[in-house]
């Protein structure tokens, strides 16, 4: 027990240094100031402009910024989308796996794009190598840069008066991936292919176990994708049960490891902000109201998971522990941290498998999805989304004193509201919507591998998890046809774009703005008044939308268990 | 237009980058700096490879540790877990006939308790561990079995038993096994 809160203050301290450290560097290098041991990377990147016929110096306004974002998005969708479907006869495929079918490379395709990451395939069964490398671990990269690309525009809307302009696309695109994202998951990939996560080209294995038998075991190059999926908010595994799997996450080194890399960079884009506005308060007060809703959540899931299951308990298993679905290295304690640092933020990695979890730890994971990520949050977008909660909440303060509700100096007007509701509420909307046609139609129900209430929460989750951007899933779902393929592919897109353009929008609105100064009058965005209000409207929102659907699916299941 | 064209080549520049030069040159390193654990940690018994260290293995027989119920019966060609959710009939069906045929192999009392891991299936289907206590459990069967002290075979399980740091004890199957076929062959000779 004492090891065990030993180990969370550890990590705690680690994201906070490391949030920090890396908070600043990204500060520094994405507003054009490299540090001197990366100077002499400039002319590799002046090349690529060059190459690209990019005037890097020419800022864009916020139509200009999104039209290329969209651009680069789709041009990556259409690509991955084909790769799939000739796979069978591109190289790099010892296994000799066929082409995907459309539907499911179509959904893939937007997954990976979207930065859900979300796999109705099975990955060692269905992607060749060369797939897994060129179309996968590109987006990997891409969706996670587009995402701190998106955030960049909006801290520049609320620095910047007087103007239209928001920076350049291709150079936050570029700087992102090539000092930021890259290196660390080179240093990533080299240290978990030192505890055994596997890295090669050679086919699929095959043992002749002790006991005789034949036993076929795939390998790949699987290190350098999951670096990048744990550091990009990405989650998609390059084996089937993701993280769980021994060669993905072989020890409680590189489970750490893994861990911390999940939340690294969405609590790095936090001070981030605070340094690029320099007003580090404002960031650290976020962080604050993050860290508070991420407490919150684990508190809840440590609890939840360590009552054990009353009827496993009765048939005779010690304590009732809920092993199934968990893996011996991990144990409960670490699998629930990470549960809930996936849903949390929007990776959607797992360790272990939360279709069997115990009901209100599964709600947990369900409700961090269902409220848009915000503890800490994807890369990028997790800010993004807060920026949103915490201008509905200004708005509510405004009410409250009776002023113009501002942030940052800048006024929220009717625009910025209208902005910020699409953003906070299409996700939720389509997320219902699309958790519905599932469950009205025969093709929803046949993908079910539970029933009773556990059946209506697989829906729940796997709608949460599309239209949240995470990627993680009660997994017993076969979500593999036709309909889950494009329902689900619809939800992610929905989840994306309309975090994405309107947060866009946002930035152009508030850049030309000018700035208001602070007077007695203002309320104050840095204090614990209102940390504790974002944090509420957070919670009480997401609460206000989702009980009654969460009452039909874990509460009623939980009653059922423990009756 | 010149957007798409810039988006296209700016594409196919990182899709070189992220897709073919950085992973061609973590696999060169992971080869040339860790080629055993980049291969997938294999074990080689005589001149033949008979799994890897991080993959557990299907034991049947009573004279071998049993590992955890997989629910892809070890295939290590296709990862994958039950996903049955905590109050499933079907889970609580397999649960009860395990516990029956665990206690059964095991000459345990019918009411007995047993560790949760040694009755049910594990997230990767390939958990190559099991608890020390699930390993304790077993020792009688394989003492008989194998016509060996329990004491000799109690002393191997304690010197393969893992102490994370900040985890509960467990040991590797297959490790285990594979040290007791040793101790076996020891005493043949």
């Amino acid at each position: 027990m004492i090891n065990l809160c030993i180990y969370s203050l550890f990590l705690g301290l680690s994201l906070v240094f490391g949030g920090i450290l890396i908070g600043r560097y990204m500060a520094n290098i994405l507003t054009g100031n490299k540090g001197k041991f990366l100077t002499w990377l400039t002319p590799f990147e002046n090349l690529l402009y060059r190459l690209a016929y990019i005037d890097a110096g020419q800022e864009m306004n916020w139509k200009t910024y999104t039209w290329a974002l969209l651009a680069f998005n789709g041009i990556g969708l259409v690509f991955l989308f084909a790769l799939q479907l000739v796979q069978g006869i591109l190289p790099l495929n010892p296994d000799h796996l066929k082409s995907v079918r459309w539907d499911t490379a179509l959904n893939t395709a937007v997954s990976f794009m979207t930065n859900t990451n979300w796999q109705s395939y099975s990955g060692e069964t269905t992607m060749s190598y060369l797939t897994q490398m060129l179309g996968l671990t590109v987006q990997n990269f891409l969706s996670a840069a587009t995402g701190i690309a998106a955030l960049l525009a909006v801290i520049r809307g609320f620095i910047r008066k007087n103007t239209q302009l928001l920076g350049n696309f291709w150079v936050d695109l570029t700087r992102t991936t090539l000092y930021v994202l890259l290196p660390l998951s080179i240093i990533l990939t080299v240290l978990l292919i030192s505890q055994g996560v596997v890295q090669t080209f050679q086919p699929a294995i095959s043992a002749e176990t002790l006991e005789g038998g034949r036993q076929t075991i795939a390998v790949g190059p699987a290190a350098s994708q999951i670096a990048i999926k744990q550091i990009g908010s990405n989650g998609g595994g390059f084996f089937n049960v993701n993280s769980a799997h021994p060669f993905e996450n072989p020890n409680l080194f590189t489970n750490f490891l893994e861990t911390f890399a999940i939340l690294w960079l969405p609590t790095a884009c936090v001070f981030m902000f605070g340094y690029m506005l320099k007003n580090q308060k404002q960031g650290n007060v976020i962080f604050a109201v993050m860290l508070m809703l991420f407490l919150i959540s684990l508190g809840a899931a440590l609890i939840a998971e360590n009552q054990g299951n009353p009827l496993s308990e009765r048939a005779g298993i010690a304590h009732g522990v809920n092993m199934e679905g968990k893996e011996m290295r991990f144990g409960v304690f670490h699998s629930v941290i990470w549960a809930v640092a996936t849903t949390a933020t929007s990776n959607g990695s797992v360790n272990s498998m939360h279709d069997s979890f115990m009901p209100l730890a599964g709600l947990v994971c369900m409700f961090n999805m269902g409220i848009g990520e915000v503890a800490f949050g994807g890369v990028g977008v997790g800010l993004i989304s807060m920026i949103f909660y915490i201008i509905l909440t200004m708005f509510l303060a405004g009410l409250m004193i009776g002023r113009t509700p501002e942030f940052l100096g800048k006024k929220l007007g009717p625009f910025e509201m209208v902005m910020a509701m699409i953003a906070l509420l299409a996700p939720i909307v389509a997320l219902l919507i699309i958790a519905g046609i599932a469950i009205a139609v025969p093709e929803g129900l046949a993908s079910l591998n539970n029933t009773g209430a556990h059946g209506l929460s697989e829906i729940l989750y796997a709608a949460s998890s599309a239209c949240g951007n995470n990627g993680s899933a009660f997994a017993g779902l076969n979500a593999d046809t036709r309909f889950y393929n494009i329902l689900l592919g619809i939800g992610m897109l929905v989840g994306r774009f309309a975090t994405i353009l309107p947060a866009l929008a946002l930035a152009g609105s508030l850049a030309e703005k000018k700035l208001i100064p602070t007077t007695q009058a203002t309320f104050p965005t840095t204090g614990a008044l209102f940390a504790i209000m974002v944090a509420a409207v957070v919670i009480i929102m997401g609460a206000l939308t989702f009980f009654p659907f969460y009452s039909l699916g874990p509460i009623l299941e939980h009653l059922v268990l423990y009756r | 237009m010149k957007t798409l064209k810039s988006a296209a080549i700016v594409f196919a520049l990182f899709s070189l980058i992220l897709g073919l030069l950085y992973p061609f040159a973590m696999t060169g390193i992971a080869q040339l700096a860790f080629p055993h654990k980049a291969s997938g940690s294999m074990i080689v018994r005589n001149g033949k490879i008979a799994g890897s260290e991080l993959i557990g293995q299907s034991f049947t027989q009573p004279v071998y540790f049993q590992g955890r119920p997989s629910a892809g019966d070890y295939n290590g060609g296709g990862s994958g877990a039950s996903n049955y959710g905590p109050a499933e009939p079907l889970l609580h069906g397999q649960i009860s006939e395990r516990l029956n045929t665990l206690r059964k192999m095991n000459g345990l009392l019918p009411d007995q308790s047993v560790p949760a891991d040694l009755v049910t299936a594990s997230a990767s289907g390939l958990d190559p561990h099991i608890s020390e206590s699930s390993a304790m459990l077993q020792v009688p069967r394989i003492a008989e079995a194998r016509k060996m002290m329990s004491a000799v075979i109690r002393s191997i399980v304690l010197t393969h038993i893992e102490k994370p740091l900040f985890g509960t004890p467990c040991v590797n199957v297959l490790k285990l096994n594979l040290a007791l076929d040793e101790s076996a062959a020891r005493k043949e000779r």
